[in-house]
């Protein structure tokens, strides 16, 4: 069996484990190409089914054509979609760049208080999102099912021990799980996955006539392209294979501080 | 896959443990240095954040991602992180060596397929060396290599780089573990990572990297006996798939499956995947969907294995055990046993041996408390509630090892140790054997002592017409007026409920019988006289009830009046329909009536009146209850 049909079989594993231990299970999507690949897995292991709403939490920043390309797939595949938003916080206008908020602090409302308002509201106990361990070094120390206390934070200190595929699925009430099916997918593994399963991903990551593309895509204010010729799946591949240039190069929002994004995801950030 | 040719197909996933501030973060910063994988601008941009904080650059910190982590120089979770050599794709998981954090440590071996242990070459051998060596062991890993690090504090020493792996591979060699190699090396200058040092003339190599591209990648074990846990049963459409992930072996469509433990079984009539190509076949790895033939009833937890080859299916098996909870595993308390998708309720049945694993040591304990403390490892016995199907973990690794959960909380681990289990037979006809029946505390006798009677099954059987319905109400109104705890189990109550999914096909006709018979027995054990009036035509069926009641308790009564008599009394007009055609298969028309050859009663009804049948059935109980000291 090829490496990419490994990463693939562990991953349908790992949500199917989801899908029958939590009742008031939702995934994350993104719109992004991991999370689209996500949503192609959970077909795979539901023979063609979402048998779960995704969660999409709107910050209002993202970049236009990301919304356009995620309510054509929700038509397309008939998808349950729900939409989450910090109204209060845009209402106030409190956000990066035209309010009163830091990169961070921007984050911080939208998407990660964003995230917790939605989960409140629905009583999800299991979230799947769609992070890597090889985005970020804290993302390295996740777990494939990762608890989060009452008020979403991680203790990254005192994680459960994960082996042979024995995953925490016993948790306490108000608590919930994070459950990381792409957990040891790199993000070449991921181009790879999409051109085997010529899958549609948004149009922002292939390179446009002024030589640029997303590598990662966010919000606008704070995610921008990285110079490359990559019109192609495939050019793409070529391309990973070869640069020194880290993922998460083009999202400010890391670069803060050293452990600004540490803080975000102790304190719940996908 | 359309990969370029350059890009390597294989990926091999391996860990690096050791004793705390043995140098394991340093060599992976300095192993990602040295091979070109370090991104641009990180090694820069590390050097720039020690400056500022006004503390040496480490190279630990390139794994060390938590901040906590970078301000106290050690390692507390486990991470993993990428890199390539031309042969192929690596995955480095850095696990701690603070004894603290061994749960972290074992959740980064448990994933592994080969492992580096360092040792520091100024410490020596420490407490961590040898635990980790226990516990990789235990988790599986098989191919190990040791670094012996900080040689240049050690002056780059070749004797004492071999006092160090003559001392420690004594101690892995009474573990039964063969390392690969041994190699010198000086992680923070890089010596023998990946390429051969001037300092150490006497090292001919290799290198580690050339000894990490010799390591294997673990085979999936295809050519094992099938076992195919059953994760979830889904009906998203007309279809009823069954999902989960071979863990090993084969399956293909066409195959008789015995799900473990209940023993049902049935052929497999397809296999399901989605957007990929259609195939009949598939093997270990592979996380598939299965639909049947015949829809009996799985669950998640049941595993799916070849009727010749089947898992064990026990309620106790010994295991070697490590535990990491920070409350001790006790005896007497129950903990969920998960293994491959089941869970069950186990508890301690029995302690052999508490072993201190960086010593090798036995661990006495003072007391009658039977307990595995924090970071101990035990050999032992287990007792599930309900039987469990495994395999010893040295035939079938996937269904050989398992977890303990206490409260919310993954406390421990084990693989279940060869042992001289009995194995189900293929037969059929033992399927049963290796459930324990579980008594209570109540025993049969004493019930028969309260009730004044033993519990039995009257079975009547015989052609339709021939008096069983009547004989069985007036045997019960009979029974019950002498003080008897008796009750007539009825054909058609039985179809309304119990029975409701079966038709009258010969199969459906047998496991009504068998079902009739199970609940039969089941209230004669609870101390019922229980009459049942059913055709029951074949000897077989009658025969497989009186195996599963208990000696002395099956009463067979052949209700026999000849066919011209029945079909004379036609109460039902059955008859007059089966001659008519209206009646397919009718016993005694067009389908055999096998008569008993030795039953305990027979009562001639074409010259016996109904009290006098009544009479001659109690009359026997009589006899029998005597028999047993029981007076009647």
């Amino acid at each position: 069996m090829d490496y990419l049909s490994k990463l693939e079989n562990q991953s349908i594993y790992i949500m199917r484990e989801a899908f029958t231990k939590f009742e008031n299970l939702a995934m994350l999507w993104s719109i992004g190409k991991d999370s689209t690949v996500l949503l192609w897995l959970a077909r795979k292991a539901f023979f063609g089914h979402v048998p779960f709403p995704l969660v999409h939490v709107d910050t209002t920043y993202k970049i236009p054509s990301m919304i356009e390309y995620r309510d054509k797939l929700v038509k397309e595949w008939n998808l349950e979609l729900v939409v989450g938003k910090n109204e209060a916080v845009l209402a106030e206008g409190r956000t990066f760049p035209n309010g009163k908020a830091t990169r961070v602090e921007c984050c911080g409302t939208l998407k990660k208080d964003g995230l917790k308002a939605v989960l409140d509201k629905h009583n999800y106990s299991g979230v799947i999102v769609g992070v890597r361990r090889d985005e970020d070094p804290t993302r390295a120390k996740e777990r494939y099912f990762s608890p989060r206390d009452k008020n979403m934070e991680w203790n990254v200190e005192d994680q459960p021990p994960e082996l042979w595929d024995q995953f925490k699925t016993d948790y306490d009430k108000g608590t919930h799980i994070r459950i990381h099916p792409l957990l040891h997918w790199t993000e070449l593994n991921i181009w790879e996955y999409i051109e085997r399963e010529n899958i549609t991903v948004s149009p922002l990551y292939y390179a446009n006539e002024k030589g640029e593309r997303y590598r990662s895509l966010g919000c606008y204010p704070c995610t921008f392209p990285v110079k490359s010729k990559a019109s192609t799946i495939r050019e793409i591949i070529e391309e990973l294979r070869t640069t020194k240039t880290s993922e998460r190069a083009g999202r400010a929002q890391d670069k803060e501080s050293e452990d600004a994004f540490e803080k975000l995801r102790r304190d719940g950030y996908m | 896959m359309n990969n370029g040719s350059s890009a390597p197909s294989e990926q091999l996933k391996i860990v690096i443990v050791g004793h705390v501030d043995h140098g394991k973060s340093t060599f992976v910063g300095r192993l990602f240095n040295d091979t070109g994988s370090l991104p641009e601008g990180k090694l820069e941009q590390l050097q720039k954040i020690a400056e500022r904080r006004g503390v040496p650059f480490e190279w630990a910190n390139l794994m060390d991602g938590l901040q906590a982590e970078r301000d106290q120089n050690i390692t507390i979770d486990t991470a993993q992180i990428w890199f390539q050599t031309p042969k192929r794709q690596y995955v480095i998981i850095d696990a701690p060596g603070h004894k603290e954090f061994l749960k972290n440590m074992i959740t980064g071996a448990a994933n592994a397929e080969a492992a580096l242990l360092l040792i520091d070459a100024s410490e020596g051998v420490q407490e961590q060396s040898r635990r980790h060596g226990y516990l990789l062991n235990l988790l599986g890993i098989r191919q190990i290599a040791v670094l012996v690090n900080k040689m240049d504090l050690a002056g780059y020493s070749q004797e004492r780089f071999d006092s160090i792996e003559k001392e420690y591979r004594a101690f892995l060699q009474s573990l039964g573990v063969t390392p690969k190699i041994f190699i010198p090396i000086a992680a923070k200058h890089g010596d023998n990572i990946a390429s051969l040092s001037n300092n150490m003339p006497w090292w001919n190599g290799p290198t580690v990297l050339a000894t990490l591209d010799q390591f294997n990648v673990t085979d999936l074990p295809l050519n094992q006996p099938l076992r195919f846990p059953i994760q979830d049963v889904y009906r998203f459409d007309e279809r009823r798939i069954l999902a989960g992930r071979i863990e090993s072996g084969s399956i293909k469509v066409g195959d008789k499956l015995i799900f473990a433990p209940t023993n049902k079984s049935s052929t497999v009539k397809s296999i399901e995947r989605w957007s990929a190509p259609k195939s009949d076949f598939a093997s270990a790895g592979e996380s598939i969907g299965v639909t049947l033939t015949e829809q009996i009833f799985v669950e998640r937890g049941a595993i799916a294995a070849l009727e010749a080859e089947p898992p064990y299916e026990l309620t106790r098996f010994k295991a070697r055990l490590f535990w990491l909870g920070r409350e001790p595993f006790r005896k007497g308390r129950s903990y969920k046993l998960k293994l491959a998708t089941q869970e069950v309720d186990c508890e301690i049945d029995d302690i052999q041996k508490i072993i201190d694993a960086s010593t090798l040591d036995t661990v006495q304990r003072e007391g009658k408390e039977l307990r595995v403390g924090r970071h101990e490892v035990a050999e032992l016995t287990l007792k599930t509630k309900r039987p469990v199907a495994f395999d010893a973990h040295s035939e079938i690794v996937a269904t050989g090892r398992f977890v303990i959960v206490d409260g919310f909380e993954v406390s421990g681990g084990g693989i279940i140790a060869a042992d001289n289990y009995p194995r189900r037979s293929s037969d059929s006809a033992h399927k049963s054997e290796n459930i324990y029946w579980s008594h209570g505390k109540v025993t049969s006798a004493q019930r028969a002592l309260r009730n004044g009677h033993s519990g039995c099954v009257i079975w009547l059987t015989g052609l339709s017409g021939s008096g069983k319905s009547t004989i069985s109400t007036e045997l019960e109104r009979e029974l019950f007026n002498l003080g008897k705890h008796v009750y007539v189990l009825d054909g058609d109550n039985m179809r309304h409920g119990l029975c409701s999914d079966l038709g009258f096909s010969p199969e459906d006709r047998k496991e009504n019988i068998r079902r009739v018979g199970e609940v039969a027995k089941l209230m004669a054990d609870a101390g019922n006289i229980v009459i049942t009036a059913f055709i029951s035509p074949y000897r077989s069926d009658r025969e497989l009830v009186r195996k599963i009641t208990p000696a002395g308790q099956f009463v067979e009564v052949f209700v026999n009046a000849p066919l011209e008599i029945c079909e004379q009394r036609d109460t039902k007009g059955l008859y007059a329909k089966a001659r008519a055609n209206q009646i397919k298969e009718f016993t005694g028309i067009s389908a055999p009536y096998e008569s008993p050859e030795n039953p305990e009663v027979e009562l001639r009804t074409d010259k016996m009146t109904v009290a006098e049948s009544v009479a001659r059935v109690i009359e026997f109980l009589d006899v029998r209850d005597s028999d047993s000291m029981i007076s009647i």
